[in-house]
C-alpha cells in the first residue's frame, strides 16, 4: 500500500473571471519511507498538490488516498482526524503559536490527541532533542532563529508519530547553511522514524539532497527521478 | 493547555485587553451603581410614604378604610396594643391615633382637613410630624387646646402662631361638635399637599372632640430599620393571630399604599432596561474587539486547523478568551462599584436643587444608595452570559478560516 496515491488530480482556481489550472491531471505514487522533493518554478502547483495530499483542499477531479484511505469518502471532520493522527505539516513560515514556548508548541498537538501530561512532556522534549534543540524548551518562537523555529515545526510535525510529513518550502526563509542543516535533520528523522517526507523547494541544494526528485511545470509533473 | 493558550492570547495585545476590560468594568460598575442608586431612591420614596402616617403595619376597624368615620373606631386601643406588643420585634414603635375628617375655620377661611389626634412624644421616629421642623412649639402631651397647622394651610388661612382656629367634626354619637383651638406651631413637610391636609391635636383633645374617652381609629407599628423588610410578613401574621378575638383588620404598608407597589415594580423594570442598554453598548465593544483579535490571528487559526484542530475546539478557545476577559472585568467592576456604593451609601447623595422637581414624586432630597445582592448577581449574569453569546459570532468566524486561504495571504 502506498503512503500517497494521487491519480489524475486536477485543481482549478478562479482568479476573478479567469480560470487558472493549478493542477492538470497529476498522478503521483509515493511509497512509505520515501524522501521526495517537489521542484518547479513559482506557480507550477507544488503548494496546491501538497495541500490536496494533506486534505486541506478538495480536488476538482481525480482521486487521492493516503495510506490507502480514499479522501472521496471522508468528511472534513474525518480529514481533520487523519491530519491529527497521520500527517504532519511544516510550512514555509508562521508555523508556530507565538504565545507558546517551543516545548508547548510541540506538546500541544499531543494534547489535541488526548495524551496525558507527563507523557506529553517527555515526548516533546525528546523530539526537540532529536532535532537539535536541547535546552531551548522554554523559548518562545520570537526568541528562536528562523532555522530553530523550523526545527520546532519539524519536531511538532513528528511528535504525533505520523506516517507522512508534508513540508512546503521549509527552507525558503533560511540561509543555505541553516537550510542544509534542517534538511539533514529531516533526512535523519526520515531514516530514524521511517516517516515519509514530501517537500517542495526552489533550492537546488535541497533538490540534490532528495532521494527522489519530482519536477513540476504548469500544473503537471514533467520529470520524476529516483537517485 | 486550552486555558493556558486562551489566557496568554489575551495578553498578546495588552492595550486592547485593557480597553475591553475597562469597557466591561464601566458597564458592570454603572449597572450596579445605578441599581443601588435607584433602589436607594425607591427606599426613600417608600420611607417617605411610610412616614406619612402609614407605618409598616396598621390596625384599624375593618370598615375604616372604606369609610373613615368615627363610628369605625377601635374602642379599646390599650388592650389591643398590649395584645400585639409581645409579637413585635425588639425596637418596634407603636402609636395610637384618631384620624377623622373635619372642617377647620377662622374668620377668613373654611377648609376640609383631616383632624389627627396624636401622642406627640411617641410620634418621634414613627411619622413625619414627630421629626418635622416646627415654627413655634410642638404640642405638649396634656395640651387640650393646642393645634399644629401645616405652614401652607396657615398661609391660606392667613393666620399665625397664637391665633385661634375652630375645628368641627362628627361625634361618636352622631352629633356635630365644634371646638376652638390655639395654634401652637406651624409644621413643614416635604410636600405642600401634606401641610394642607393634616392638622394635629393631642389624642386626648381628639377624644374629647369626638366624645369618646378611650377610643382610637388606628394603631400604627413602625419596625426597626434593619428588620423592616424581613420581619414584616411574619409580624403581620403574628399580629393577625393575636388579634383574632378582636374585630379588627391588620394591613402591611403595601396594602395601605398599593400604588407604591406598582411604582416599585416599575423601578425594577427600568433597572432591567438600563442593564440591557448598557449591555448593548458594551456588547458592540466586545464583538468588535474579539473580531479584531480573531482576524489578526487568521493564520494561526489556519495553522491550528491544518494540524488537525477541529472547528469546535477553536470556538471553545475563542470563547475561553472572552470568558477570561468577562470574568476579570466583572470581578473588578463589581468590587469597585460595591466599594464606591458602600461609601456613598454612608454619606448620601444630595440631589440639591434638582430635588424640588422630584419632591412631588414623593422622593427625598438625599438619596442613600442601597445594594441589593440580586441586582449584583443579575448585572454579572447579564454581562457574562450575553458576553459569551455575542462572542459566538467571532468564534464561529475563527473556526471557519480555512488553512489554504489564510496561509496564502502574505
Ligand atoms: N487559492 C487560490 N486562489 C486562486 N488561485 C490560486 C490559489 N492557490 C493557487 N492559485 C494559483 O494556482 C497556481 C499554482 O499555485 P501554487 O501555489 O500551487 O504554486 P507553487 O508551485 O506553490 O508556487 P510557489 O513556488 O510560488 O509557491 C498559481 O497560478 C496560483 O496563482
Ligand atoms: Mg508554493
Amino acid at each position: 500500500m502506498n503512503a500517497v496515491s494521487a491519480s489524475n488530480v486536477s485543481k482549478i482556481y478562479m482568479q476573478g473571471d479567469v480560470k487558472v489550472t493549478a493542477l492538470n491531471k497529476v498522478s503521483l505514487e509515493v511509497a512509505p519511507g520515501e524522501f521526495v522533493a517537489l521542484a518547479g518554478p513559482s506557480g507550477s502547483g507544488k503548494t496546491t498538490l501538497l495541500n490536496l495530499i494533506g486534505g486541506l483542499d478538495e480536488p476538482d477531479g481525480g482521486k487521492i488516498s493516503v495510506n490507502g484511505k480514499d479522501f472521496a469518502n471522508m468528511s472534513s471532520g474525518d480529514l481533520a482526524e487523519l491530519r491529527l493522527s497521520q500527517i504532519g505539516f511544516v510550512f514555509q513560515s508562521y508555523n508556530l503559536i507565538p504565545v507558546f514556548t517551543a516545548e508547548e508548541n510541540v506538546e500541544y498537538i499531543l494534547q489535541l490527541q488526548g495524551e496525558g501530561k507527563a507523557e506529553r512532556k517527555k515526548k516533546a522534549r525528546a523530539m526537540l532533542d532529536d532535532v537539535g534543540l536541547e535546552g531551548k524548551y522554554d523559548r518562545k518562537p520570537a526568541q528562536l532563529s528562523g532555522g530553530q523555529q523550523q526545527r520546532v515545526a519539524v519536531a511538532r510535525a513528528l511528535v504525533s508519530n505520523p506516517t507522512l510529513i508534508l513540508a512546503d518550502e521549509p527552507t525558503a526563509n533560511l540561509d543555505s547553511v541553516t537550510g542544509e542543516s534542517l534538511l539533514r535533520t529531516m533526512r535523519e528523522m526520515n531514516q530514524k522514524h521511517g516517516v515519509t517526507f514530501i517537500f517542495s523547494t526552489h533550492d537546488s541544494m535541497v533538490m540534490n539532497a532528495a532521494k527522489r526528485l519530482v519536477s513540476m511545470k504548469d500544473g503537471a509533473i514533467v520529470d520524476d527521478k529516483v537517485k | 493547555m486550552f486555558a493556558q493558550l486562551a489566557w496568554r492570547n489575551i495578553w498578546r495585545n495588552p492595550r486592547r485587553t485593557a480597553i475591553i476590560l475597562l469597557a466591561i468594568f464601566m458597564g458592570v460598575f454603572s449597572m450596579i451603581f445605578f441599581a443601588a442608586f435607584s433602589r436607594g431612591m425607591a427606599n426613600g420614596m417608600v420611607n417617605n410614604a411610610i412616614d406619612n402616617l402609614v407605618g409598616h403595619i396598621k390596625i384599624q376597624h375593618p370598615d375604616y378604610r372604606s369609610d373613615p368615620d368615627i363610628s369605625h373606631r377601635i374602642d379599646d386601643p390599650r388592650s389591643v396594643m398590649d395584645e400585639i406588643r409581645p409579637e413585635l420585634p425588639d425596637g418596634s414603635k407603636i402609636v395610637q391615633r384618631i384620624r377623622v375628617e373635619g372642617v377647620a375655620a377662622n374668620a377668613r377661611e373654611t377648609a376640609g382637613i383631616e383632624i389627627t389626634g396624636i401622642e406627640p412624644s411617641k410620634e418621634k421616629g414613627v411619622s413625619f410630624i414627630g421629626d418635622a421642623p416646627i415654627e413655634g412649639e410642638m404640642l405638649e402631651e396634656d395640651d387640650e387646646h393646642g393645634i399644629l397647622l401645616g405652614a401652607a394651610l396657615a398661609d391660606r388661612f392667613d393666620t399665625e402662631v397664637g391665633k385661634k382656629l375652630v375645628l368641627t367634626t362628627q361625634r361618636a354619637d352622631g352629633e356635630t361638635q365644634s371646638r376652638a383651638f390655639r395654634i401652637r406651631g406651624l409644621y413643614h413637610a416635604e410636600i405642600q399637599a401634606t401641610e394642607k391636609a393634616y392638622v394635629f391635636i393631642t389624642l386626648d383633645a381628639a377624644r374629647k372632640l369626638v366624645g369618646n374617652k378611650n377610643c382610637a381609629t388606628e394603631i400604627a407599628v413602625t419596625l426597626p430599620e434593619n428588620k423592616a423588610d424581613r420581619a414584616l410578613e411574619q409580624t403581620v401574621s403574628k399580629c393577625k393571630e393575636a388579634l383574632k378575638p378582636f374585630n379588627l383588620s391588620v394591613y402591611d404598608w403595601m396594602e395601605q399604599i398599593p400604588a407604591m407597589k406598582a411604582y416599585l415594580a416599575m423601578f425594577d423594570m427600568f433597572l432591567y432596561i438600563w442593564f440591557v442598554v448598557v449591555f448593548i453598548a458594551m456588547g458592540f465593544g466586545i464583538v468588535n474587539t474579539v473580531l479584531m483579535a480573531v482576524f489578526e490571528r487568521m493564520r494561526e487559526f489556519g495553522l491550528l486547523k491544518a494540524i488537525g484542530m477541529k472547528p469546535a475546539w477553536i470556538i471553545r478557545m475563542v470563547l475561553g478568551e472572552s470568558l477570561f476577559l468577562l470574568i476579570a472585568g466583572c470581578a473588578a467592576g463589581t468590587l469597585c462599584s460595591l466599594a464606591f456604593t458602600w461609601y456613598v451609601a454612608v454619606t448620601g447623595i444630595d440631589l440639591g436643587s434638582f430635588a424640588q422637581g422630584v419632591k412631588m414624586w414623593g422622593m427625598s432630597r438625599m438619596i442613600y444608595p442601597a445594594i441589593d445582592i440580586g441586582d449584583v448577581i443579575a448585572a454579572n449574569a447579564v454581562v457574562i452570559v450575553l458576553g459569551l453569546i455575542v462572542s459566538v459570532y467571532p468564534a464561529v468566524k475563527a473556526a471557519r478560516f480555512t488553512p489554504v486561504e489564510t496561509m496564502r495571504q502574505n
